[in-house]
């Protein structure tokens, strides 16, 4: 796709079966999935809201099947790196999501038209096993990786892998690296890490191949806490250096 | 209350999943084969989304410490009470002190004892479930484990059996094509109309087979994407894995078919060794 980086506007969302209850949506970037995954949990969020709070009268019967409706029987919603996952209750009908998606689609905002919420601050002590070798490789000092790696504003593009797991982008093209050729058995929980064009904290120890700059001892996730991700998709993050 | 004498090979706690935390990386887990837990459910007049324990291969036995209510679903193994051989599908008046214990099936693979009231454990994230893919929930049952029950619902058993029909014995998935069918020269034609056996690598996660090894068209990388029970994805060995109720949130590797929702169940019941072909349907 032929699409601007970051405008997330070229290229129509495509709605494909994927079983009874979910449809896949494809789309042509990371910027189009975090929009549209947006305004979805927008609309997923005023279609919950209770009738007294939401403006206008109640809707009739007839209009049952109106889009809020169709939009509350989302129970699952997840981005990923080109595509967004819906699935709907059980005895719902994901076929009626396609003309949701594409509301959804055409109300999007842009990256630039979003209004950022107040980012999370991370503080992170660099001292991690793979920054003299980051430093090595992209040619910069170890003080010029911490400072490129506190520079960036990052948001969460999607989760996965592990429980509180996020892939954050907006990582200075600079500290681009390919993971490790041979994964690490153990990653220590906290660890600040980058891979291609990600940065990400581990939120529990585990194997992984990400590149270890330094460590935060915030949990990431924590089932007894409300919300139990610190970082959800389309989170702000930034990292200060403690160390 | 109910104790655990031996959990046999592997019993579970389990409902009908966590569905809403995908995007944070905890799936929706939730009983292997729903609909045999939602009849042991409504055998003893709970909500279907009561706590019921899922047992694999049989081999449990508890000891009630006070009067219960249960029914056993799923792989129709043999049942005893105190020694005395019960019905399944059924609804079992328990007096306190009493011992049941679940014999192992000749078919399926996982039984589900509803107790009235329902398995009370603490929920995590909204449900009992155990997610072995996400290490979230209760923990495995071990021996000496005692289980709170919670208090009986309103509704009484309005039946006494639950007539079942017999057991599958040839089993067929219905499928319909997958996000990347296109990656895969005979599209479906290469999943269909071949036989494949359930190996030893299967559990709550994933059914792996092993079979005529499906190709793709081009050694394409794909983004990771979200998942659904019934995906069935095709790694670069060729052999399809059809995921489970535990699945990974998202995966690497191409979707070339679905299994139908009407059919979902039956993946949490099928034993390593047992053969298997997909259809479009």
């Amino acid at each position: 796709m032929s699409a601007e980086p970051g405008d997330g506007t070229v290229g129509q969302p495509r709605v494909l079966w994927f079983g009874d209850d979910a449809v896949l949506v494809e789309l042509a970037d990371l910027a189009a999935v975090r929009a549209l995954d947006d305004a979805i949990r927008a609309a997923r969020d005023r279609a919950a809201r209770p009738p007294a709070a939401q403006e206008g009268t109640p809707a009739p019967r007839a209009a049952a099947a109106s889009a809020p409706t169709v939009v509350a029987t989302i129970v699952d919603q997840v981005p990923a790196a080109r595509t967004l996952l819906l699935r709907v209750a059980r005895g719902a009908d994901p076929g009626a999501l396609e003309p949701v998606v594409a509301h959804a689609w055409a109300q999007r905002r842009t990256a630039a038209e979003a209004v950022p919420d107040e980012p999370v601050t991370l503080e992170v002590v660099y001292d991690g096993e793979d920054l003299a070798g980051v430093a090595e490789l992209t040619g910069l000092s170890v003080a010029e990786v911490v400072a490129r790696h506190t520079a960036a504003q990052y948001t969460v593009a999607f989760g996965g892998f592990m429980p509180g797991f996020a892939y954050l982008t907006g990582l200075d093209p600079a500290l681009r690296l390919p993971r490790l050729a041979s994964p690490r058995q153990k990653v220590p929980a906290g660890s600040v890490a980058i891979a291609d064009e990600f940065s990400a904290v581990y939120p529990a120890a585990t194997p992984g191949g990400w590149r270890l700059l330094g460590r935060c001892a915030v949990p990431l996730f924590d089932v007894d806490r409300d919300p139990p991700a610190l970082l959800r998709p389309g989170t702000r993050v930034r990292f200060v250096s403690t160390s | 209350m109910i104790e655990v004498i031996d959990p046999g090979v592997l019993t579970l706690v389990q409902d009908l999943g966590r569905p809403g935390w995908a995007h944070v990386g905890v799936g929706r887990s939730g009983a292997a084969d729903a609909g045999a837990l939602r009849l042991a459910n409504r055998l003893v007049a709970n909500d279907e989304h009561a706590a019921g324990l899922e047992v694999l291969l049989g081999g449990l036995r508890v000891r009630t410490l006070g009067p219960v209510t249960v029914a056993i679903t799923g792989a129709p193994g043999p049942v005893w009470i105190d020694g005395r051989p019960v019905a399944h599908d059924a609804v079992l008046e328990l007096a306190a002190g009493s011992q049941v214990r679940l014999g192992t099936s000749t078919v399926g693979l996982r039984s589900y004892v509803a107790v009235r009231g329902g398995i009370a454990v603490p929920a995590v994230l909204g449900s009992r479930s155990t997610d072995q893919f996400a290490g979230i929930g209760p923990a495995p049952l071990a021996a000496g484990d005692v289980l709170p029950v919670g208090p009986a619902p309103r509704d009484w058993p309005i039946v006494d059996l639950a007539p079942q029909r017999p057991w599958p014995t040839e089993i067929v998935l219905p499928v319909q094509p997958g996000p990347q069918v296109t990656w895969f020269d005979d599209g479906l034609a290469a999943l269909c109309g071949h036989e494949f056996t359930v190996t030893p690598a299967t559990n709550r996660v994933a059914l792996r087979l092993s079979g005529p090894a499906v190709r793709r068209r081009q050694a394409r990388e794909l983004p990771s994407a979200g998942l659904v029970p019934g995906a069935v994805q095709i790694p670069p060995d060729g052999q399809p894995v059809v995921f489970g109720v535990d699945h990974p949130v998202t995966g690497g590797y191409p979707v070339l078919a679905v299994v139908r929702g009407r059919a979902l169940d039956v993946i949490g019941q099928l034993r390593p060794g047992k053969g298997l072909r997909f259809v479009v349907g």
